[in-house]
Order: structure tokens, then sequence, then C-alpha cells
């Protein structure tokens, strides 16, 4: 599979991933080049190396769990298509899309697709629940080390509180929708790819 | 001489200075008048001496002396007093912007002093403008400036405050100059290209003061309010620039002009805004540092944060850079590091402070505005010239911003609407600035000067008063997303926290060297150097994330004191932050709170600066945020740049407002005749509280809605009692709740305790009116800790009339009613069933629905006291969080403690209470 994405982008390609990502042909073409230099094997796809080898990603305090975000589960390569698919999420949405109709499926940067992704980076057991351990682990990553264990578990209590909506101690996907319903995630989930 | 001098000190800098010199001597600094009414005081002074011999004379007039602070201090008053009178009428303020009431009111007071003295001795002074009313307001905004929402808008911001700006004053200019040419303005207006050019200059810049004073009252939302207002405050450089390049062409003559004096300008434009911003980034770098070592100078805190924001916009001024963006950039640049230094009550002295300077000089600003515009010896009139400013700002300004969104959006991730742009062009308003700078011109110079005075003042009205007036119900009617005055949950906080890492990490797999990109670097930088250097070294090693999780916190409690609630208790656990996030209570509601307990927190600056070693340590400080610094921070947190956050609601809740304060009073008094008594009790008397409760919990199902609430509540405060300390409010949170589980299977052991206790108490003269008994029975829930609202509400019952008790119940019910839909039967709030779960030992099954008259105490009376007291903490849930369901209204069976206990009523008119039930809170105070 790796083997197909070549150093050379195919027309059929682009023309594919433009219809599944929504990304135009030129931030295709330009997002390849990126994705080529990153591609130190030149076997057509990304290890988790080659995406450590970023230096700013290794000062990020959640460089590993996006890292991973990139890797369907249980495989360690990502192809250029499958690297779009994740970029795709970040995609702010345009006037045009949002009156499209549902018919065709929920596009990669939709809302829902949008926190799915932050949802994945705490749900590490992807059982799409959010434990207090999930939580205490990222929550570990942004803060400092000044913060004590208690004071971060009673961060996590509260916030796990605020979120429940079931009593089950977790934060379900449902809820975490419904706590970030007020947020403007698709401005705050969202970059702009240079055209 | 020819050349343009680049940084004209001469021109602008001795006008403002010697204007200043002038200004304090005497407000009104048109001069003469003043100084003559002055004089002629000061020799009918001198006369009246000389006659009587030089005698000892008892009382004697001393005007002269007094003169200039007094006719200071009388024009703050009438201002202050003015706005007092405005906000009488809730209805008007909301139709009516405050700008243009105090500009009509300029216009009547000038009309009076022009009959009475037959000539202006007021006007708005340059100087006195510039050094002194136009900072404060300046300083106040750009310290408060919400800074991520500014700099994420930056890009668009500089735009049109620069791009905008300049556009504005030129078409504006060359236009007028063509107008003129073609005749439509009278010959007797003597000005010819560069003259126009300089009005233009001064004509299109959007104004700061006329923007805060219009938008605050509008409420658009954030980022249509920070383009405005931050290209108000950006476009300054551009405008003094500008208009500082005008007065020399004109001075030289527009014949002399050369080539170089063009580029001239372009330089002196980079000087001054950049020049102006470096300024201030260093007055930021300086006060941060400075308040790194005010530790044991708490009280001076404020002032050194008001002198170097104010020395920074004086060395902007000193050097003629832009003073408002040196102003600016050093609120927004220190900020951050100050408040963080500094101690919350430093904190509270600056934003209030900040805040009543920046009202009163606005109000100054446009009272003085009105006054200007009756001196008729100051200005002419010309209609062509008039109209023409006034359709080509317009005009031109809607051009403007269409234009540059059009290109804006090209990079925007969001991009601008049509409507935004709408508003954006319609809320293009000109103020005082530009009547200050077209006041400052020279009349020799510029020969046209009365024609620009006029038409600058016409333009000021017609935008501060009638698109100020028009343009809420403009933004009503294009549905314009209205700000939310919401606090951010503690899920938010943390989620978009991690959407800012989530996108640095993607911009940068990406290859994208974009905002986030770049934001991310100057967060690590920040913190690994700044930080470091402008931070204290117990505030550096705090994380964001639990401050931001203490914020809340501590909003929280405050809104459960404000609602009744009892701060010790975990109450705030149960509340989700999102409902008291719904309900913003008023300021007044902890002032009363804290009057009325008189201990626990200290008021007094000084007390604290007297000894400061009685203060804990900063650091075990974080910990006891909660307990220590309760009431202060939630100004904090108040919309960061409204200046009238205090202003209430609509009348009903000020009617309210006096009613609660009477009560509470007559409760007061109440209290304290009753306080002493029954300590011992109180244990027993709170046990078979919470176990009536727990029966009255199960007896209807609509207190089983609020039933899981209450516990909260009563239990911690035992554990505290017990303790006999304030409770740790970030361990205990889960403590409290345990005991609530607890609770159920430790009931039989107390039983026989509290029946005694609960006889005795009966047997006491149990029915009339203020009880002993009552009183008793709520002191428990005192604890040591000052007055719990909750036992307020009991004792109410009797402190109403009793032939008002009926209307009060039916007011309320009906208001409840109103507030609370009928509420799908809960049988058990999850979260609060998630708590039990968590804490472990397994709820004991409820006990059975007490029938009444199930306690079969002899007192009869006394268990039917001991449900009502219950249902009261139940029916007191309601008001807390909106969020959670209400009670849905009486019905026909009202459960007797409902009848009986006013109190209730009581308290729910003394919380705020949902928004929505306010229409139905005239009933009592109708009474």
């Amino acid at each position: 599979m790796g083997s197909r994405a070549s150093s050379l982008l195919r027309e059929e390609d682009i023309e594919e991933i433009k219809k599944e990502t929504g990304f135009s042909h030129s931030q295709i073409t330009r997002l390849y080049s990126r994705f080529h230099s990153l591609d130190k094997g030149e076997n057509g796809a990304l290890s988790r190396e080659d995406f450590q080898r970023i230096p700013e990603l290794a000062i990020n305090p959640l460089g590993d769990r996006i890292i991973n975000a990139f890797f369907p589960e249980g495989e360690d390569q990502v192809n250029f298509r499958g690297f779009m698919r994740t970029l795709a999420h970040f995609r702010p949405v345009e006037d045009n899309e949002k009156n499209k109709d549902p018919s065709a499926g929920e596009p990669l940067n939709s809302r829902n697709n949008k926190l799915l992704f932050a949802f994945r980076l705490y749900d590490l057991d992807r059982d799409d629940k959010i434990s207090r351990d999930e939580l205490l682990q990222v929550l570990r990553m942004m803060v400092g080390v000044n913060i004590s264990d208690e004071q971060l578990g009673s961060i996590a209590d509260r916030t796990i509180q605020e979120a429940d909506t079931n009593g089950d101690m977790c934060i379900s996907f449902s809820e975490f929708i419904k706590v970030l319903e007020k947020v403007d995630v698709e401005q705050k989930m969202s970059i702009r790819f240079l055209h | 001489e020819r050349t343009l001098p680049v940084v004209d000190l001469a021109a602008r800098l001795f006008s403002l200075s010697s204007a200043a010199r002038q200004a304090p001597a005497d407000l009104s600094a048109t001069g003469q008048p003043g100084h003559a009414l002055a004089r002629s005081a000061e020799d009918h002074e001198d006369g009246g001496a000389s006659h009587h011999g030089g005698g000892y004379k008892i009382v004697q007039w001393e005007w002269s002396y007094v003169q200039t602070p007094y006719i200071i201090a009388i024009w703050l008053l009438v201002a202050s007093v003015a706005k007092i009178l405005f906000h009488f009428s809730q209805r008007f303020t909301t139709v009516v912007p405050e700008s243009c009431v105090l500009i009509l009111l300029g216009l009547v007071l000038g009309a009076v002093v022009l009959i009475a003295n037959k000539k202006q001795l007021y006007q708005l002074d340059p100087g006195l403008f510039f050094l002194f009313l136009l900072p404060t307001i300046v300083g106040d905004a750009g310290y408060f400036m919400p800074s991520r929402l500014f700099f994420d808008n930056l890009g668009a911001i500089l735009m049109y405050a620069v791009v905008g700006t300049l556009w504005n004053a030129f078409c504006t200019g060359f236009c007028l100059y063509g107008v003129k040419l073609a005749g439509v303005i009278d010959d007797k207006v003597q000005a010819g290209l560069m003259e126009f050019l300089l009005f233009g200059a001064l004509i299109s810049a959007v104004d700061p003061v006329a923007v805060l004073a219009v938008f605050e009252e509008v409420h658009v939302n954030e980022m249509l309010f920070i383009i405005v207002f931050g290209e108000s405050l950006l476009n300054d450089a551009v405008t003094v620039v500008l208009y500082k390049v005008y007065i020399s062409f004109v001075e030289v003559g527009p014949g002399n002009v050369q080539t170089a004096d063009y580029f001239k300008g372009v330089a002196s434009f980079l000087v001054v805004s950049i020049g102006g911003t470096m300024v201030g980034l260093i007055f930021a770098v300086i006060l941060a540092f400075i308040t790194r070592f005010t530790k044991k100078v708490r009280i001076i805190e404020p002032l050194f944060i008001f002198l170097l924001v104010y020395l920074a916009y004086l060395t902007a001024e000193l050097f003629s850079l832009s003073a408002i963006l040196s102003m600016t950039f050093c609120g927004i640049g220190c900020n951050k590091y100050v408040e963080a230094n500094i101690s919350q009550k430093s904190r509270t002295t600056v934003k209030y402070t900040m805040k009543t300077l920046a009202s009163i000089a606005e109000t100054i600003i446009f009272i003085f505005l009105g006054i200007s515009a009756v001196d008729k010896s100051k200005w002419a009139w010309d209609t062509g010239l008039i109209a023409c400013t006034l359709i080509f700002i317009f005009v031109f300004r809607a051009m403007g911003v269409v234009g540059q969104t059009w290109i804006l959006n090209k990079f925007r991730l969001v991009p601008l609407e049509k409507i935004d742009q709408v508003v954006m062009s319609y809320g293009g308003l000109r103020g005082a600035v530009a009547f200050a700078l077209v006041v400052l011109l020279d009349g020799e110079q510029v020969k046209a000067k009365d024609y620009f005075v006029a038409t600058t003042i016409v333009v000021v009205f017609f935008t501060v008063m009638f698109q100020g007036l028009t343009i809420k119900p403009l933004v009503k009617w294009l549905k314009v997303p209205r700000s939310t005055n919401r606090k951010p949950t503690i899920n938010e906080e943390i989620h978009e926290r991690a959407f800012d890492h989530i996108l640095a990490a993607i911009e940068d797999i990406a290859g994208l060297n974009g905002y986030h990109h770049w934001r991310d670097k100057w967060e690590q930088f920040d913190k690994n150097y700044l930080s470091k250097l402008l931070l204290r070294k117990s505030v550096y090693h705090k994380s964001e994330l639990w401050e931001a999780y203490q914020k809340i916190n501590i909003r929280d409690a405050i809104s459960v004191i404000d609602q009744g609630g009892n701060i010790l208790t975990s109450a705030r656990l149960s509340l989700p932050s999102m409902a008291s996030r719904t309900s913003f209570p008023e300021v007044t509601n902890v002032t009363n709170y804290l009057r009325e307990n008189g201990s626990g927190v200290c008021l007094d600056l000084q007390v604290i600066d007297t000894n400061p070693g009685a203060k804990v340590e900063e650091e075990t400080e974080t910990h006891h945020v909660l307990a220590g610094n309760l009431y202060k921070p939630r100004r904090r947190y108040q919309s960061h740049y409204s200046r009238h956050f205090m202003t209430v609601g609509d009348q009903e809740r000020q009617e309210r407002e006096v009613f609660q304060r009477n009560m509470r009073n007559r409760l007061e008094s109440f209290k304290s005749t009753h306080y002493k008594r029954h300590k011992k009790d109180r244990s027993q008397k709170k046990r078979k509280g919470s176990d009536a409760k727990e029966q009255d919990a199960n007896d209807k199902p609509r207190r089983n809605v609020s039933w899981q609430d209450k516990d909260p509540i009563i239990v911690p405060l035992e554990s505290e009692e017990n303790k006999g300390e304030r409770s740790e409010p970030d361990k205990d949170e889960d403590v409290g709740i345990t005991f609530v589980a607890r609770k159920g299977s430790e009931t039989p052991k107390e039983r026989p305790k509290s029946v005694p206790a609960a006889l005795e108490v009966c047997q006491s003269p149990s029915v009339a009116p203020p009880s002993p008994t009552c009183g008793e029975k709520n002191l428990p829930w005192k604890g040591g800790i000052g007055t719990l609202p909750p036992c307020v509400s009991v004792e109410a019952t009797k402190i109403i009339p009793i032939d008002l008790q009926q209307a009060w119940n039916q007011s309320i019910s009906s208001l409840e009613s109103l507030a609370s839909p009928p509420v799908p039967q809960e049988p058990q709030h999850p979260r609060v069933s998630a708590l039990y779960r968590l804490s472990g030992p397994p709820r004991p099954p409820p006990p059975p629905p007490p029938v009444p008259g199930q306690f079969q105490f002899p007192g009869g009376k006394e268990e039917e006291e001991e449900s009502a007291l219950s249902q009261q903490q139940q029916e007191m849930q309601p008001l807390m969080p909106s969020l959670r369901p209400p009670p849905p209204p009486p019905s026909g069976a009202v459960p007797p403690g409902r009848r009986r206990n006013p109190c209730v009523y009581l308290r729910s008119l003394v919380t705020t209470p949902p928004s929505g039930s306010e229409p139905h809170s005239r009933g009592p105070t109708q009474l």
C-alpha cells in the first residue's frame, strides 16, 4: 500500500484525495511535498520516527498523542492518503460546505469529526469514554511539574463531574460534545492551509 | 523653513503642555471669562476686607483659594449625578445610549451657562482632554483588553486602522476639495487642498471613546467589538502623523512641499507607531518587573500600575510618539504579569479605580462636547461643507470596510460576514479626539477653522447620537451574533488548551508557519524567559490550569454565597459551574452579605497592610484561596472591557433589591436577639433536620428532584463543626459527600437524641410569631462562620407580616411556576448519584415517604417545623443554579411547610432569581 504512493503523485490520487478531504489541488501538492520531505525513509509512508523528527513536536505537550492520531489502530505506517485524511480534520468549514446536502456524508472537517479527533487524544483505550485516569494523563502532560497530583486530581474530578451526565464517572463522546457545545469548535479546531 | 520636521515637537507638544498648565488652573480653560470671574470675586473680596480695616473676620470667603479644585469637583459631581439620574429609568437606558443623553445634558448646561453669563465659559479643552481625560479611558481599555482576542484579530485590526484610516482621510479630503471646487461649499470657507486633507485626516479616525461608549451597550460579539475598538485605538498613530504632516504642509504652504517631505511623512509614521508601541512595551516590562517586588508594600501596588501606565502615555507624548498606542500596548503587555503578581485586593482596586476614572472621564468628555457646541463664537456654519462631510465619511467608511474585508477574508480563518461589515461601517463613530484636534488648529494658519469646528461638532453629534441611537436596533434587526457573557467551564478551559496544542502540532506537521506556530513559539519564549523575569517565583510555579480551576471554584463559591448557600460546604461541587454561569450576581449582594456578617472578611486594606506578618505565605495562599479570598476575585472575571458592569439589569431588579435590603435588615435585628442560644442543640437538630429531609425527599416527586442538591449544603457543615474549622476547600470536596452517604445509616442511632431535643424545643411557646424555637433551629446552621443565609429564611416567616404572607406565597409560586417548566420526574440527579457511588459506602435505601403526621412527637408542631426546615432547604435549591430543574409549580396540595414558611420565598427574593422569573418578582414589591 505504501509503495503505491510513491514519490510521484498521480492525478487520480489527487482527485480522490480531493474528493475525500476537500483540499484543493494546490493544497494537496503542497502538502505532498511536505509529506515527502518528512518521509526520510523514502518509502511513501511515514513512520512514527518521521514525525518525531519534527523539532517542534518534541516540545509540544501533546505531541506524541497527536502523532499517534495519524496512525490507524495497530499500524505504524501512514501513507499520504491517511496523512491527508487526518489533516483534513483541521480544514476550516467553508461557507458553501455548510449548506451541503447531508446525503453526501459527513465531511472530515465537520464539527463532530473535529471533536472526535480531540476526544480520541484523551481516549487511549478507545472505549469511547474518557476515564479519570485518561484525563489525568492528558492533564499531566499539559501542566508543569509544579502542580501536585492532588490538585490535578481535583481538577480531573471537577472536570468529569461537570461533563458527566449519566453518572458513570467517565466522559463519553456525547457528553464531550455536550460540554463543548458552546465552544466555537469549527473555529478553534481549524487552521488555515495555504492555498 | 520648508522641510517638514519629522518629529514635530513644537506644534502639538507646546500647545498641549501650555494648555495643560492652564487646565488645572481653570477647567473651563477658555480663558478670559473664567479668569475674569475669579478675579472679580477676588477684587470684591479685597475691597470688602479693606473696608473693614483689616479686622479679624470669623468667616472669610476664600473662593479664589479653592476655586480650581472646587470647580473640578463640582463638574465631577454634576457628571456623576447625571449618570445616576440617567440610570433611574431602565427602560430609557436600554433604548438611548448614555453618551447621547450626556451630550444632550451638556447642551442644556451649556445653554444655561450661556444665558446666565452671556458668554460660554466652558469648553472641552484639548490639553485637558489629551493629558487627563483620554489617558484614563485608554488606560482602562488597554489594561483590560482581552489580549487573546486582540492578537487573534490583530491582522484585521491593523489593516482597518492603517489602510482604512488612510483611505478615509485621503478620500474625504480630496472629495471635499473637489466639492469645494464644484462650488457646493460656500466661498467663505477659505480652504485649499491641504486644509481639506488636514480636515479629512482628523475627521476620518474612528474614535475610541465613542466606540467604547456605544458598543459597550450594544453587546455585539467579541470579535466584532475587538475589531472596531482595536481599530479605533490603533489608528491613533495614523491620525497623529497625518495631522502633523498636514499642519506643517499648511504652514509652509502647499506649493512649497517637496517630495522628500512625503517620505519623511512615511518615516514619521513608522517612528510614531513603532516608537509608541516600543515605549509602551518597555513600560510594561518595567511595571511588571516592579510588581515582582511589592510583596511588602501591597498598598501601593495599584499606584505603580496607574503611574507607569500613565507615564507610558506621557513619555510617548513627550517624544511626540503615538501616546494611545503606547498606553494600549503597555496595558496589554503588562496585564498578564501584573495581575499575577499583585494581590487580590490590588487587583480589585486597580479594576475599580480604572473603571471609575474611565467612566467619569467619558462622562465629562460627552458633557463637555455638548457644552462646547453651544459656544457660538467658536464656530461657523456651512451647510454644504457639513452635508458633504457627513456623506463622505459615511460612504468612504462603508467602501473602505467592504474593500478591506474582501481582501482580509482571503486570509482569515473566520471570514467577516456581510452583517459584520454593515455593523463595522455603521460603527465608525467619530468623537472627542477629532473635536480636540480641530480645536487645536491654529486659526491663523487654517482660515476655515471655525467652519471645521462646526462640521466636526455636527459629525460627532451625528455619529454618536444618531448612529449610536440606531445601531442597537440595527444590530437586532440584522441578528448580529451577540456577545455571551459566559465564563468558560473547566472543561472548556482544558479542552481549548488542548485544541491549541493540537493546532500548533498540526501546523508543525503540515509544515505551515501559521498563526498557531508563532503563538506556540511565543508561549515558549514567554514561559522560558519573560515569565521567569517578570513573575514572582511563587506565581511562576503555579500552573495556569490550576489557576483556571481555582477561578472557576471561586466563581461558583461566590455564586453559592450570593444565592444564599453556605460558603463552607462543598456545595460548589454539586453546582455545575455552567449553572453558576448563567446567573451573574451583582456586586451588591456580596457587599451586603459582608456587611451583615461583619466578620470573616476584612474589608479594610489598611489592616492587612499594617501587619503583613500575619499574612499567609504566598504558597500556602494558593491552597487557601477559597477560604481567604472568597469575595474579591469575582470582579476580575467581569467582562473585561465593559465599564458599566455594575449597571442593574432592569427596573424590577432594582425594586427587589430595595426590598431585599429592608428584609435583610429586619432579619438582622431579629437574629441578633437570638443568636447566642442553643448552640448545644445544633448537631441533633441538624441530624434531625436532614433525616426529615431525606424522608421528605421521597415524599413527593418534586422534592426528589431537589433532594440531592441540598445534601452537599448540609453535611459538610456538620463535618466542619466537628472539626471546628473551615474545610479545606480543595481537598474536602469528596469528603463532604461521603458524609452524606453515611448519613442515612447513622440516623437510627442519632434519632433518640434528636427526638428529645426536638421535644424540648417544641415545648417552648411554639406558636407565637417570632418564637425563639425557630431561631434556635436555624442557629446551628450558622456554624462558627458567621451567618449562613439559610437560617435567615425560617425567621423570615415571622418577619413577614401575617397579612402579607398570602400574597407573598402567591407571587412566589407564580414566580416559580413561571421559572420552571414542568419537569420530568427524575428520581435522582445522576451527578450526585455518581458521587455516591464514588464515595464507596452504598447509600441506604431511602426511608419510606413520610406521611403527614408520621412523626409521633407530642409536639406535632415540631416535625412540621422540621420538615418545613428541610423543605425550605430543598426549596432553596432552585435558587442556586438555574441549570437544575426547579420544582414544578405548587399545585392545589401545597405541602404544609410551604404555606408555613414564606421564609423560603423571602430567600428567593433575597437571592438572585433565575432570570426568567424576574418579571414576576414585581409581585412582592408591590405589596
